[in-house]
């Protein structure tokens, strides 16, 4: 994930099929995982961990979108409604039968993949901005029908309080106790996604992005992979649908909406698309984007601006800023974060001996 | 700047601090634009005048722009730099935050929109409607029109279009009730979201159903849509009353103007109009200021319900200094401050809000203006309508949500 070397220096097939084969790369990961497991929950204050925690659950998100676009190539605008499709399905586990959590979430995912299969089967005919216009249309169904069958919504408000996660009788409410189940399921997400990538069925899937008609001949079944890739990613939108009624202890679908998919693509663009870890960066980027322009215009705008002008410019500023930066990635850095952050390792590994 | 950062610094140790949400950009914008000025010139015009009890008020804004994640995020920033309370703007917003609000013992208000049944205090503690809500409204929409119609309805066809939402939907199941009741025929028309086409709907009232009365409860750009398309059509627009959030000045304009939209009624929870106290004297303090008031000010139907908010912010903020006798007071006093307001009028441009522990929507009064010449025009009183079947509603309601969880 961190680093690769050049050179083959192994000599056993589990040391080629490593996840990580450097031992540096290793001690970082170890590092980074401490640090996350023991520094953050402590030093990090009850406002931070929020943060995080939306992070956190955007992350498994992008991961499940940058498999079906990034990795396979096939758009989506739909994924919003694949999460609600997860969010409902928990939730009305969790009220009528008083489903934990641990079953809950599964069973939301998969109830997503299967929706997602039926959404993708358009995209054994359809390529591009025709699949981008099909998968719109099934958010737009998915949210139609939870407005209008009250069988799924609950009836009020078309919305369904869902009480929060308990593991061996603890409530988990504070920002802290969600923020270890929230990582459980992120960490979770991106080893199963880095694994997928070096399976066959990963390979399939990059194979088909790159040249469907060259994959099917060399013996892929695109009919089969494209919609593992649909029922793959939708699990993980159905998953993030879950988490994110966990995490706000109500299902809603007016919380995934047409937006919500629409940031989740820019989240995989701006991070890099087809790398889990572009993924995660995207996700971190675009959820923390927004509030680090406010503190930051309302910490140092005053030399400048008005107070009043600044409650007008920054949610402005917010947007501007936020399309600017997807053209710009899109112009200077295709690859995104990713890349950017592939530079910077690269350029220090030589240092200071580069050529 | 240096002498106004130096001012602030000081100021710090007596002050009051609330989060508020708006949504300056987004799909309600047209909203927050004019709704958050409001609130800010209410509580400049209170920190002007030294305060209350010498404790200046800080209203954080930030803007959700209609989503859910930023409100939460704004949420625990607030709670963190000891709020005492939230003024939340959005009903998703308000349904997500509602479980922190209780677990938190933080009050927060969402007026005019949010989830109905929260007016009742003993199952909602910490959550403040503090306006009518959408049954509230709906219910005063069908009195208003019963008496348009000269004091029954036996008989007579309404037609009720709304915005296909949550929102939309939630003031129907008081109007079907009162269908029987009053023996009215009902047929309902949905615009689905987004709402920029409402034609084939607006055909079908003015042309097939020809109702006596139609009930207006559309947001965004649908209710500019409806006035057009209904007086195209040849529907007279007295015969149409309009809920909350189909009544601003925007939804005029985008009609095309006063002209166009001469008797259409709009239902309001805050006057509309300048002709109020309160509203002179924002003027007046901005004239000492040397500035011109703000542009938002003209848009009154939206500032009006801002500085109403604000207003009650101050009047709970009050209330709660009494309890702690001029200590700083918690979220818990603010709560309680909250239901201690009584009689409030701020003017008129309040209803006689009165918010007790059991009764936290204030009484649920509307007033409705009518657009008559280049402005609103009081229709009736403030009233409301059919009280005990709402609040009966509202207990039914909330038993029901405490039993689910």
């Amino acid at each position: 994930m961190f680093h690769s070397e050049t050179g083959v220096f192994k000599t056993s097939y589990a040391a080629d099929m490593a996840l990580l084969p450097l031992p540096v790369a290793r001690w970082a990961v170890l590092g980074i995982a401490l640090f996350f497991l023991f520094v953050v929950p402590l030093v990090f204050s009850a406002y931070l961990l929020t943060l995080l925690n939306l992070v956190l659950i955007a992350v498994v998100g992008a991961i499940g979108l940058d498999i079906l676009t990034g990795y396979t190539g096939q758009i989506s605008i739909g994924h919003g409604g694949f999460m609600s499709v997860g969010a409902y399905t928990a939730a009305n586990l969790i009220v009528r039968l008083g489903v934990p959590f641990w079953l809950a979430i599964p069973a939301g995912g998969l109830m997503a993949a299967l929706i997602g299969i039926i959404v993708g089967i358009p995209s054994l005919r359809i390529k591009g901005i025709y699949l981008a216009i099909a998968t719109l249309a099934s958010q737009f169904i998915i949210a139609w029908l939870i407005n209008h069958v009250t069988w799924i919504s609950g009836g009020i408000e078309a919305s369904i309080q869902v009480p929060p996660p308990s593991v061996f009788g603890w409530k988990l409410q504070t920002p802290q106790q969600l923020y270890f189940f929230l990582s459980f399921f992120a960490v979770l997400a991106i080893v199963a996604a880095l694994n997928l990538m070096r399976s066959r069925i990963g390979r399939a899937f990059i194979a088909i992005r790159d040249q469907d008609i060259a994959a099917e001949i060399i013996g892929i079944n695109i009919f089969r992979y494209k919609l593992y890739a649909f029922a793959i990613s939708s699990f993980y939108a159905g998953v993030t649908g879950v988490l994110y009624t966990y995490y706000l202890g109500i299902a809603n679908y007016e919380q995934f909406g047409i937006d919500v998919s629409i940031s989740y693509l820019a989240m995989i663009i701006i991070g890099g698309l087809g790398s889990v870890l572009g993924a995660v960066f995207g996700a971190a980027f675009i959820t923390i984007l927004p509030e680090a322009t406010r503190l930051f215009l309302t910490h140092f705008g005053g030399a400048l601006f008005s107070q009043d002008t600044i409650r007008t410019l920054v949610p402005n500023l917010t947007l501007i800023l936020f399309g600017g930066l997807i053209i710009f990635f899109l112009i200077v850095e295709p690859e995104g974060l990713n890349r950017l952050w592939r530079n910077i390792r690269n350029y220090f590994r030589l240092w200071p001996f580069s050529y | 700047m240096a002498f106004a950062c130096a001012g602030l610094a000081q100021a710090e140790d007596k002050t009051i601090l609330i989060g508020m949400q708006c949504d300056r950009t987004g799909p309600t914008q047209v909203v927050g634009t004019s709704l958050c000025p409001g609130t800010h010139d209410y509580i400049d015009l209170i920190n002007s005048e030294g305060g209350i009890d010498g404790w200046k008020i800080n209203a954080s804004e930030v803007d959700t722009a209609y989503q859910v994640p930023p409100a939460i995020e704004e949420y625990e920033h607030t709670k963190q730099q000891g709020a005492v309370g939230i003024m939340i703007y959005g009903t998703p917003q308000t349904e997500a935050l509602n479980q922190r609000l209780e677990q938190d013992k933080i009050p927060g208000t969402s007026p005019g929109f949010g989830i109905a049944a929260s007016g009742d205090g003993q199952y909602y503690p910490y959550l403040f409607p503090i306006a009518a809500n959408y049954w509230s409204q709906g219910a005063a929409a069908v009195k208003f029109a019963k008496d348009q119609l000269g004091g029954s309805l036996k008989g007579k066809k309404i037609a009720y279009i709304f915005y296909d939402n949550p929102a939309g939907h939630e003031p129907l199941p008081v109007i079907e009730e009162l269908s029987k009741v009053e023996g009215f025929q009902l047929q309902t028309f949905a615009v689905p979201p987004p709402g920029v086409d409402v034609s084939s709907q607006v055909l079908a009232i003015a042309q097939e159903y020809r109702p006596d009365f139609v009930i207006d409860h559309t947001f965004g750009k649908s209710p500019a849509l409806i006035i057009k398309g209904l007086k195209q059509n040849g529907y007279p627009l007295t015969h149409v009353v309009a809920l909350v959030w189909a009544s601003g000045e925007a939804d005029i304009m985008g009609a095309g103007g006063w002209s166009v939209a001469q008797g259409y009624n709009t239902m309001q929870f805050a006057g509309a109009g300048e002709d109020y106290p309160v509203i002179k004297e924002i003027q007046a303090m901005y004239k000492e200021e040397g500035k011109a008031p703000p542009d938002a000010m003209k848009s009154t139907v939206y500032y009006n319900r801002g500085v109403q908010q604000g207003a009650l912010w101050v009047a709970a903020i009050k209330n709660a200094l009494t309890l702690t006798h001029g200590q700083k007071p918690t979220p818990t006093d603010v709560k309680m401050g909250f239901e201690m307001i009584h009689d409030f009028t701020l003017g008129g441009l309040n209803a006689p809000l009165t918010i007790t522990a059991d009764d936290h929507e204030g009484g649920g009064w509307v007033k409705i203006f009518q657009v008559k010449g280049e402005g609103f025009a009081p229709e009736t009183q403030w009233f409301r309508a059919y009280r005990d079947l709402i609040v009966d509603r509202e207990h039914k309601t909330a038993q029901q949500m405490a039993k689910a969880n």
